[in-house]
């Protein structure tokens, strides 16, 4: 399954979660953020949302600026 | 004497602000942070690279200081506001720094969508700094959006210039009710110094500290300056004068 991930095309399995696609990638999930189809995804739905064909999903976190 | 900065919810002691970009090293952050004394610092949210999953930067902020996000990267009002939003969502508290940008050249904020963004943010909940070119309509326009905060340009992001804008920023001080605190443009603890003199309510410094020889050094000095000038603005300056005024007693001389 095929969806976008910071702008370019990632695949996952099917029925994953967003929070088990990002721990599967070995990201920190302490103090990120993350946008789903251009909505932000609070913390406690992390868990439940499944990546789906298609889906938008956006993960930030802060770095050096001024 | 106590002068404490309230601003933001928060009391603080420093009236400095460091940014936490262009270091070599995020290893370099603490040690700015205890050599300037600075409790607020600046960050930027960014894409996570997926394939080049680095260290947190988060990690090395103290748990103490303040956390400013900026909004660079926005390139209108619309912009700002979701990066604004997104950052809160982090959980790192309320405080924003508006920073609408599409000039390439000379980095010179939008002032126009600075306002729009400013007053759905405030609206919000959040402590919004809005970063602008010195108008002073347009800083009336800022604090009637809800901005808790002005501030104005020494001089272009990263250039170490000073400051270039003393005249329309003093006027903002003069005019404006809320803080006025000096961001982007100050090379030296003395141009800080000069802001401080000057009355603003805090200087906002990266580039300054970051690109010195020795960072931990200068953030010491641009720690001392800022309450150095501080000082001198609480204790009133002298007036200038035209013709020399002798220190010394014009009598009693020895002949």
């Amino acid at each position: 399954m095929r969806f976008a991930l910071n702008g370019k095309e990632a695949e996952a399995n099917n029925g994953i979660s967003v929070e088990e696609y990002l721990l599967q990638k070995g990201i920190e999930l302490d103090k990120i953020v993350i946008e789903y189809n251009l909505e932000i995804l609070k913390r406690i739905d992390w868990k439940s949302t499944v990546i789906k064909e298609n889906d938008k999903l956006e993960v930030l976190r802060f770095v050096g600026g001024g | 004497m106590s002068d404490e900065f309230k601003i933001g919810g928060k009391v603080l002691q420093s009236r400095l602000f460091v940014g936490s970009g262009k270091y070599s090293n995020n290893r370099l952050i603490p040690e700015i942070i205890k050599s300037s004394k600075s409790e607020v610092i600046t960050v930027a949210l960014r894409r996570v690279d997926f394939m080049d999953e680095k260290e947190n930067m988060l990690n090395f902020i103290p748990k103490e200081c303040v956390l400013m996000p900026n909004t660079s990267g926005a390139r209108n009002a619309e912009e700002a506001v979701r990066i604004a939003r997104l950052a809160r969502e982090t959980g790192c508290g309320n405080w924003v720094k508006i920073e609408v940008i599409s000039d390439n050249k000379y980095l010179m904020p939008d002032n126009m969508e600075t306002i729009k963004a400013t007053e759905i943010l405030a609206k919000e909940g959040f402590f919004v700094f809005p970063y602008m070119n010195p108008d002073l309509m347009d800083a009336k326009r800022l604090r009637d959006a809800g901005a808790c905060a002005v501030m104005p340009l020494g001089a272009p992001i990263g250039t170490n210039k000073g400051l270039k804008t003393k005249e329309l920023v003093k006027i903002l001080i003069d005019e404006i009710s809320l803080p006025i605190i000096v961001d982007a443009g100050i090379g030296k603890p003395s141009e800080a110094a000069e802001a401080m003199e000057l009355g603003a309510a805090a200087v906002l410094v990266n580039t300054a500290i970051a690109s010195a020889e020795n960072p931990i050094l200068m953030a010491e000095a641009f720690g001392l300056a800022v309450k150095a000038g501080r000082k001198a603005f609480l204790a009133g300056t002298g007036a200038i004068k035209e013709f020399a005024e002798a220190s010394s007693p014009l009598t009693g001389f020895l002949n």
